[in-house]
């Protein structure tokens, strides 16, 4: 930890405030569960309005039974062959962003830390230029692999450049690599895309970030990754409540630091990498849904989880359907929405209450 | 009992009431840096498209040799060489600024949304009014302040504390690169793509009209940052700690956040959004010096080397093409810093 000398008393002082008052707006857990019944709520009128809203209105019901193949031929088409795939992406993509967010944040302790620090993002990013400008491929369900594939490669190196010498993989030396591989592939991507102006001209919409023109077999492409790191995640809370304490007594406490660790870059890497290969680099939900749901509920990752499992997906149905209607006749893309929608509800949140760091 | 550990083997020099604490060893590798920079400066006057001896150079700056060559040297190639430097500097010294501000490695101008701002002013006056270079430099710089003031202000509720500042630049900068991204796809290809050259910082556009002011700028901001050295380390012990030791933390935060700030600022109204610089340098240099904390005058030494390097691999690595130093930057600083933590790896 020779990164973070000078700043340790303070950072040990700013996790002695937040541990001491802490407790989130839903102290109890009675509270909690209500807020959780709220968001499913929540969530639930932000998939009807995925499915009805856009350049042609579906009513609910229409929608509902349109998915069970009742309704005229073009509400089929429209809720199935359209809507259907972006909602189901949307959700998918929106789990995983923000509790691959809140697992980052746990692991490095870093409020700053959002899945790109991995070099998610930048890998993605990266192999996508590549095929781009080397091997021509044009077609968005075929950037899928190639993005995947980017986001898995910079994770593992990340880790690897992380993890060397003694003491492991810490959250600053983590952190670090992070930003300068990421440094690094983005820097050559936007190098060879400003030479190139194919390749900028697709790179600049696929890095938007979009839920549109997606396929069912995109789902099933990604689901799968997307359910395996979701239940990894799940299966570490337990160690991540502890990490937070610091990393000696978590170890007093029975914890196995370096298998979380490995693990919660295996969940995150899984996560992002799907989400990034259907969505595109989408920013802002990361990031922010586990700061929201750290201030609902408090420190504990148990609950910390839950919610962001609901409210990323929230953020992003809701951002993509406000897209869909905001600049008739075009669209503008969810990546570009989310943060033009969340960062306000982030500021009036930070500013409303005494917010807790990590 | 001193309050700041500055590490091993210092001394401290004495001249009557001035004295000064030095460190032999970083000494030894700020003069190296230097000379470092100077062979750096040296080639980069001497190659290019009109390839010159490293004699005539010399002579050339010592204002003698031909005219041909007093114009490429002097008027071609030097101001870029300077403001490489100087703008390297003002990068390295405010992310050293942020970084102990923040207390956070991760800080850099750009958590309080400066260079995100001064992108969609430039992006503005590119796109949508169209202007020339000073008009870009001008809008970049109402952008980038503007967007400081705005999370400092957003963020002030009893004081202003680090965490906030934090979450409230991210969420404004944010929003901000969504209205950039927006700009970028709505506009024509090539218009996109020149302001993305712009976005990425490029020295190409650099000669003695944009040197001279951004120099003027830069001495008085100089002094400031010497002057707050002081109170940023004592900040850097934590608020409580900083007002024990007779700190007035609020203006000592802001003044340093100003500095911080027009540094940055300079730099990107002179040659856009150059990145990475203000976050590598100081941790580079504090892995060089081995010193305790992030130190603003090695940082800044720091930055103007990597700057100038990334300047002369930008105009050399592709034949007929000068890539935006800001994509070198990137690419070798972190480079650079991947190499460093490996090495430290190793050593542990």
């Amino acid at each position: 930890m020779t990164l973070l000398a000078p700043h340790q008393p303070a950072n040990k002082s700013d996790q002695a405030k937040a541990a001491h008052g802490s407790a989130g707006l839903a102290a109890s857990n009675a509270w909690k569960s209500a807020a959780l019944a709220l968001c499913l709520g929540l969530l639930a009128v932000a998939l009807f309005a995925s499915l009805g809203i856009g350049a042609k209105a579906i009513a609910p019901l229409a929608a509902g039974q349109a998915l069970w193949g009742i309704g005229t031929p073009e509400t089929l088409v429209i809720i199935n062959e359209l809507r259907l795939p972006r909602t189901a992406i949307g959700l998918l993509a929106g789990m995983s962003l923000a509790v691959g967010g809140a697992l980052i944040q746990a692991l490095t302790r870093n409020p700053l830390a959002d899945p790109g620090i991995l070099g998610v993002n930048a890998g993605a990013g990266f192999a996508v230029v590549l095929a781009v400008a080397f091997l021509g491929i044009t077609h968005i369900s075929q950037y899928i692999w190639f993005a995947f594939a980017g986001a898995v490669l910079a994770t593992l190196a990340v880790y690897l450049i992380g993890s060397r010498g003694r003491g492991g993989a810490t959250p600053a030396r983590l952190t670090l690599s992070g930003v300068a591989l990421g440094a690094v592939l983005g820097g050559i991507s936007n190098g060879m895309t400003l030479l190139n102006p194919e390749a900028f001209d697709r790179m600049r919409y696929w890095g938007a970030g979009t839920l549109n023109n997606r396929t069912l077999p995109m789902v099933g492409v990604i689901a799968p990754f997307v359910i395996l790191g979701l239940v990894l995640a799940v299966l570490c809370t337990r160690s991540l409540n502890t990490l937070a304490l610091g990393d000696e007594a978590s170890l007093a406490l029975g914890t196995n630091i370096g298998l979380t660790r490995a693990v919660v870059i295996v969940a995150v890497t899984l996560l992002c990498g799907a989400a990034t290969a259907a969505a595109g680099p989408i920013g802002f939900v990361g990031l922010m849904i586990p700061h929201i749901s750290r201030w609902i509920v408090g420190p504990d990752q148990r609950w910390i989880l839950c919610f962001s499992m609901i409210l990323g997906p929230v953020l992003l149905l809701v951002s993509d359907v406000l897209g869909r209607i905001v600049v008739p006749p075009g669209e503008m893309q969810v990546g570009v929405v989310t943060a033009l929608l969340g960062a306000p509800v982030l500021i009036w949140l930070v500013r409303r209450k005494q917010a807790s760091g990590l | 009992m001193s309050a700041v550990d500055f590490g091993p083997g210092h001394r401290v020099l004495r001249i009557g009431r001035i004295w000064l604490r030095v460190q032999p060893r970083q000494l030894l590798l700020a003069a190296l840096l230097s000379v470092l920079a100077a062979a750096l400066g040296l080639y980069a006057l001497a190659t290019g498209d009109y390839t010159l001896g490293l004699g005539e150079v010399l002579n050339t700056l010592a204002g003698a040799g031909e005219a041909s060559s007093q114009r490429v040297v002097l008027q071609w190639r030097l101001p870029r060489v300077l403001m490489a430097l100087l703008l390297g500097a003002a990068l390295g010294a405010s992310g050293a600024i942020f970084q102990s501000m923040t207390r956070n490695p991760l800080g850099s101008p750009d958590i309080i949304g400066f260079n995100t701002g001064a992108y969609t002013g430039a992006l503005a006056v590119m796109l949508v009014f169209g202007g020339g270079y000073f008009q870009v430099a001008l809008g970049a710089l109402a952008g980038g302040l503007a967007t400081a003031a705005v999370v400092y202000a957003l963020s002030f509720k009893n004081g202003s504390e680090g965490f906030r500042l934090i979450i409230v630049g991210i969420a404004v900068s944010a929003i901000l690169a969504s209205a950039n991204t927006w700009l970028i796809l709505r506009s024509e290809l090539e218009d996109a793509m020149s302001a993305a050259i712009w976005g990425a910082g490029s020295l190409n556009a650099i000669g003695w009209d944009q040197a001279i002011p951004a120099a003027a700028v830069a001495l008085p901001l100089a002094l400031g940052a010497m002057a707050c050295t002081r109170r940023m380390r004592l900040l850097e012990l934590g608020d409580d700690a900083a007002v024990a030791l007779g700190i007035n933390t609020e203006s000592s935060k802001l003044s340093l956040l100003v500095i911080g700030v027009a540094l940055t600022a300079l730099a990107t109204a002179a040659a856009g959004p150059i990145a990475f610089i203000s976050l590598a340098a100081p941790q580079i240099a504090r892995r060089i010096m081995g010193s305790a904390g992030v130190s603003l005058a090695y940082s800044a030494l720091l930055g103007a080397v990597l700057l100038l390097a990334s300047d002369v691999l930008a105009q050399r690595v592709l034949e007929n093409t000068s890539l935006p130093v800001g994509v070198v930057t990137v690419s070798i600083g972190g480079v650079y810093l991947i190499w460093l933590l490996l090495r430290e790896a190793r050593r542990q």
